[in-house]
């Protein structure tokens, strides 16, 4: 054995000695005369600052309509606003039965979409087979995406209102806007899973593990803080819609808080709507208007920084 | 040749990749308690063959397998075969290490729980066992339930030869187990399978034709999805039949 590897060496040490001799006279090119730089350090200078005031014209952008939010309605927040219900018709007093409105609905956006999503994208990235069937249920989950929000509504009108038997009621608006939601959940949580690395699988299953439980065990958890980012900022778009819940679940006014899936609600996109439009004294409320604007945003900001509050812990479980 | 107990052979095993034959009429036979090193250039088919003894392959779903492989004398493709039960006697070391995101305990003990074992007690001396049958006892015993994944490559990789013995396999397949890692690791994981082949059988991918040398006790050359030779590993080192093999294991070509 140590003869053969020997003679191994230095053969090659040998035919490397040939192969350089040649390499001398191939190498020889025309020298190159490079013109000037000056032009293309200029662009590049340029194009920077033009990406560069992009950005800021997008955080200014933020900036502003917070701003202006804020020094309309900031007068608005008081205790009292956050705790009464509307009073005077509406006119004065505050906004809970909106706020209690808005969380049953998102809450029920959620508990309904994300079983029923995440099941869906495990079923078609892990399970389904290519063919005909598949592709003809992405073509339905991506058109779905592009429904404008009011057809939303009309539908949950007619479905879940009318045909179920319903009623306009936090239920059905629940499930208006689960409909809305399930294509962003289902793109984020397919997206998640096809990051797992291909290995994992094949580890797990090489240990005489079930595809279920390599799912379950080792592909579900890693893909987890992908999936609940993408599932958050879906319902949190859908907790500020008006038009799925107009005609599914929140009334003008309601003196009654829910108590039951069946009841219908206040809501607080819907509620913006009428004070700014419907109401009885539509200037005199305006700064009830953005002070429930205020509301709105910090319930979806909260639910938003509660999401990747969770998501950077799981994060930090992993690594 | 040779007088060992035959584990596991193949019989004029076809393999496609869709329309692509990858592999032709390959029967060759793996003795117990040996090493059996496969060699030959990218490309030859060598970790294709090796995935068809565990059935990894059925995971492609474009792939079809013609002839026949044997667990002690029982076809592993026929359709019989509890493919899940068949993983866990036959047990696979990848190229890249690849723990689970998980605990080194967790890794370890990963393959137990999911085949069934809930006893905490049999649970955590197993996981001590092979951690010490893959020498990485030591340098983990303080930090078993730190992640996998703030170990070096080399420890790694031993974790994963530990995950795969303790679900107490009979034959250990290793694709090119040590390619990924430095030279210290790569020797650590020489010894090892010197000293695993006492309990297991083991068959090895390597393009390092050193390492066949000096790991394995028969070797077979692949080369185009042919099996070119098959000898004891010193015969065909120093006396190889064909001048084919001659010239892959001299570096003519490879």
């Amino acid at each position: 054995m140590n003869t053969l590897l020997a003679t191994n060496s230095e053969w090659i040490n040998l035919k490397s000695k040939e192969q350089n001799k040649g390499k001398k006279e191939e190498l020889k090119m025309d020298k190159l005369n490079f013109p000037n730089n000056q032009f293309k350090k200029i662009v590049n200078i340029i194009v920077f600052n033009i990406f560069r005031s992009a950005a800021i014209i997008n955080a200014l952008a933020l900036f502003i309509v917070v701003y202006f939010i804020l020094s309309n309605g900031l007068s608005a927040i008081t205790w009292s606003f956050l705790t009464q219900p509307p009073t005077d018709s509406m006119t004065k007093g505050g906004i809970l039965p909106c706020i209690i409105g808005t969380l049953c609905l998102s809450l029920g956006a959620i508990a309904i979409a994300f079983p029923v999503g995440v099941a869906s994208a495990i079923y078609l990235s892990e399970y389904a087979k290519p063919g005909k069937i598949l592709r003809i249920i992405r073509l339905g989950i991506n058109n779905l995406a592009g429904v404008p929000s009011v057809v939303f509504g009309l539908f949950g009108l007619a479905f879940f209102v009318v045909w179920l038997k319903l009623g306009v009621s936090i239920l059905a608006g629940s499930l208006t806007l689960a409909a809305m939601s399930l294509p962003v959940i289902i793109g984020s949580t397919e997206e998640a899973l096809r990051a797992v690395p291909e290995t994992y699988r094949e580890a797990s299953l090489g240990l005489g593990a079930t595809k279920w439980q390599t799912i379950y065990k080792v592909v579900l958890p890693s893909a987890l803080p992908g999936i609940l980012t993408g599932s958050i900022l879906g319902i949190s778009r859908a907790a500020g819609e008006t038009a799925p819940i107009m005609f599914t679940a929140a009334v003008f006014y309601t003196p009654y808080l829910p108590t039951s899936p069946f009841d219908e609600i206040m809501a607080l996109p819907y509620h913006i709507y009428v004070l700014a439009t419907a109401g009885t004294d539509i200037e005199a409320t305006r700064h009830l208007q953005y002070g429930t604007a205020i509301v709105l945003i910090v319930l979806v900001f909260g639910i938003n920084l509660a999401a990747i509050i969770y998501r950077s812990k799981l994060r930090k479980k992993m690594t | 040749m040779n007088e060992s107990k035959v584990k596991m052979s193949s019989k004029n095993l076809d393999f496609y990749y869709d329309t692509f034959k990858a592999l032709h009429d390959i029967s060759l036979d793996i003795y117990q308690n040996q090493v059996t090193a496969l060699i030959g250039p990218s490309g030859c088919g060598k970790s294709t063959f090796l995935r068809c003894f565990n059935r990894m392959n059925d995971l492609i779903t474009t792939s079809r397998v013609d002839g026949s492989v044997f667990l002690d004398n029982e076809n592993i493709y026929s359709p019989k075969v509890d493919v899940v039960l068949l993983r866990r006697r036959i047990g696979m070391v990848f190229q890249k290490p690849n723990p689970f995101p998980k605990s080194i305990f967790e890794n370890v003990a990963y393959g137990m729980r999911v085949n069934g074992i809930k006893n905490k007690s049999v649970i955590s001396s197993r996981v001590e066992a092979s951690l010490k049958n893959s020498a990485l006892w030591d340098e983990v015993k303080d930090r078993l339930h730190e992640s996998a994944l703030g170990l070096s490559g080399g420890q790694q990789q031993r974790l994963c030869i530990a995950r795969a013995l303790a679900v107490d396999p009979e034959v250990l397949l290793m694709d090119e187990p040590a390619s990924a890692l430095d030279p210290i690791a790569t020797q650590k994981i020489e010894e090892l399978i010197n000293q695993l082949k006492e309990s297991f059988t083991i068959i090895i991918v390597t393009h390092n034709m050193q390492q066949a040398a000096r790991v394995s006790d028969v070797t077979a050359f692949f080369y185009m999805g042919k099996l070119i030779e098959i000898n004891e590993t010193e015969t065909l080192f120093t006396r190889p039949a064909l001048q084919q093999t001659e010239d892959y294991i001299t570096g003519r070509f490879g």
